[in-house]
């Protein structure tokens, strides 16, 4: 992707869904905070996996400190700053995702898979299984709180969230987003992608291959916690069922539809899947049927996921008009 | 003179096959040693040990005078000995540019920056450029290495390689894979680029007795894991059952 169409799109992204609000029902805006929420999870996700080459398979683990975190810190603890409580489980996630993370490198394809699928069923059992600690299946409660100090207690919570709420979730996407992809465009980045390709080329190109699977771990927790922290603030919950195995299944999903070989193509993922899974259930119980054949469908036919289809697409208009 | 690397009397038992058995030999500077053999003479146990990705049995692995036994690629890389692979490895959604600023960032010590953007760093931009031009990959700065050319694959593997300023490069067959068309231009390229960057010695690990001919100082011959002869070209070649013994009987 060459960079002014780039900045193009971002700039006209940007518009929409800074108006979004205010011409679109709140219902549609407020479903547009776990899209922020899962955007920002699978901007980390894809840092494993598209850009390092290690698909997890238990990802929704660190949407679940995130929720788990928020329902602890403010829940619990009474504290009433968003900002604080992202900034904790951003770093206890990225705690957390140390020793998890020094097992985990070892290990490569399926065996990571399994080993991040196992250790997110670890801890989908403690949430479940410690009842008087987690709230087991009924969860735990997270509060409002407020959002760069302020209150906003005029607002009921729909008029909150499809407000100030889904601003403050667009800018800390794109601060999410910036900062990635000054990741993915710096030494580090190119480390990364070196290690994908061919990591046992990249040692002897003085690529530490281990130390840098680790640390797209750890970075992508962080991103994953934040994520989760916006997903359970909205509906209030810190619910087990979002770290359930079928939740790392979806994000994978999300990364696919999109298009993990693109920069921009696990927001899109996440945005298609959003809008998809909302027209779906209205129209049908049988919406995970259609789901399914959606994906069988891209991975057969577009396995450069939505983002992949617009750049074939804009290649041959390129090709068409020389 | 010191040798820039050498073993000692080294053995390598994989359980009970002897691989190697005994093999001292040395690579000093402004050399081009060969190392020849038939199939299963020793050669690749060899390799991986003068690469740090063995520890021997018996005997030391020295670089520089110090011990490299078993250290692994990426230390190796710091210090200064860095290898080519038989079969071409490459990065295949990396772009030229991509593939040997990957190793001018090792070797700038530039991979924690995570935050810096590296289109814009000037010191890393300059000496990926520089490389290429040695190779002649000038042209191909933009194409994923996976488009390239047989040919130009392998340069790009010895090129990203080369990147690292190494002192001392083990070609491991550089031109298997390759046309016979190809060959000579691809070792006189090689060996032209290591003269400019600064490369001391190469060891050149390989088959094909036309280019060990051509381009060897030295030729170390091995033969069921012991070194079988340690000689000049002229002399190697004078010794027809030394060649036999290395190539086999030729057939036909």
């Amino acid at each position: 992707m060459t960079r002014a169409p780039a900045a193009i799109i971002i700039v006209a992204a940007t518009i929409a869904f800074a108006l979004l609000p205010l011409v679109a029902p709140s219902y549609y805006a407020s479903l547009m905070i776990p899209f922020f929420g899962y955007a920002i999870a699978l901007l980390g996700f894809n840092l494993l996996f598209g850009y390092t080459g290690l698909l997890s398979f238990g990802h929704a683990m660190f949407l679940g400190f995130g929720a788990y975190g928020a329902a602890v810190l403010a829940g619990v603890l009474g504290i009433k700053s968003f900002e604080a409580v992202l900034f904790a489980v951003i770093l206890l996630a990225a705690l957390a995702a140390v020793p998890i993370g020094l097992l985990c490198m070892r290990y490569v394809g399926i065996f990571f898979g399994m080993l991040t699928l196992a250790f997110g069923m670890l801890f989908y059992s403690f949430l479940f299984k410690f009842y008087h600690l987690t709230g087991g299946d009924s969860g735990m409660r997270i509060p409002r709180m407020n959002i760069i100090g302020l209150e906003f207690a005029h607002y009921n919570k729909i008029e909150f969230l499809a407000g100030p709420f889904y601003y403050y979730c667009l800018a800390l996407l794109g601060i999410a987003a910036f900062v990635m992809w000054r990741i993915v465009h710096s030494p580090f980045g190119l480390h990364l992608k070196a290690v994908r390709d061919n990591p046992r080329k990249a040692e002897y190109l003085g690529v530490h291959v281990h130390q840098f699977r680790f640390a797209a771990f750890v970075i992508s927790a962080a991103y994953g916690a934040a994520g989760g922290a916006i997903l359970g603030f909205r509906i209030g919950l810190a619910d087990p069922e979002l770290v359930y195995w079928t939740q790392s299944g979806q994000l994978v999903f999300m990364a696919v539809l999109g298009g993990f070989s693109n920069f921009f193509g696990p927001i899109i993922g996440a945005l298609a899947f959003t809008l998809l899974q909302d027209q779906l259930q209205s129209l049908t119980q049988y919406w995970r049927f259609i789901l399914g054949a959606v994906l069988a469908v891209i991975v057969i036919g577009f396995p450069g996921g939505l983002a992949g289809l617009a750049d074939d697409l804009r290649w041959r208009q390129a090709r068409k008009s020389p | 003179m010191t040798a820039l690397l050498e073993t000692r009397t080294v053995s390598k038992y994989f359980g009970e096959l002897r691989a190697l058995s005994d093999v001292s030999i040395a690579i000093k500077a402004h050399e081009l040693v060969s190392v020849v053999g038939p199939n299963g003479a020793g050669k690749t146990t060899l390799v991986n040990l003068l690469t740090g990705l063995l520890t021997p049995t018996a005997g030391e692995v020295l670089f520089m005078g110090e011990s490299i036994a078993g250290i692994g690629p990426v230390r190796l890389a710091e210090r200064g000995l860095v290898r080519s692979f038989q079969l071409i490895q490459i990065f295949p959604q990396l772009t030229v540019a991509e593939t040997i600023a990957a190793a001018v960032v090792s070797r700038q010590g530039k991979r924690w920056r995570l935050l810096a953007p590296l289109a814009s760093d000037h010191a890393v931009g300059a000496r990926v450029a520089q490389v290429a031009e040695i190779f002649g990959l000038q042209h191909r700065l933009a194409r994923p290495a996976a488009t390239l050319s047989q040919g130009e694959k392998k340069l790009l593997d010895v090129a990203s390689a080369f990147a690292l300023d190494p002192r001392v490069i083990l070609l491991d067959e550089p031109t298997s894979g390759v046309s016979t068309a190809e060959k000579h231009g691809i070792m006189t390229t090689l060996i032209a680029a290591a003269k400019r960057a600064g490369v001391q010695s190469i060891l050149l690990v390989e088959h094909d007795m036309d280019l060990v001919a051509a381009y060897s100082h030295r030729i170390i011959a091995l033969a069921e894991g012991c070194v079988l002869a340690d000689l000049s070209p002229a002399q190697f070649f004078a010794d027809p059952r030394l060649i036999e013994s290395v190539v086999g009987k030729r057939m036909g």
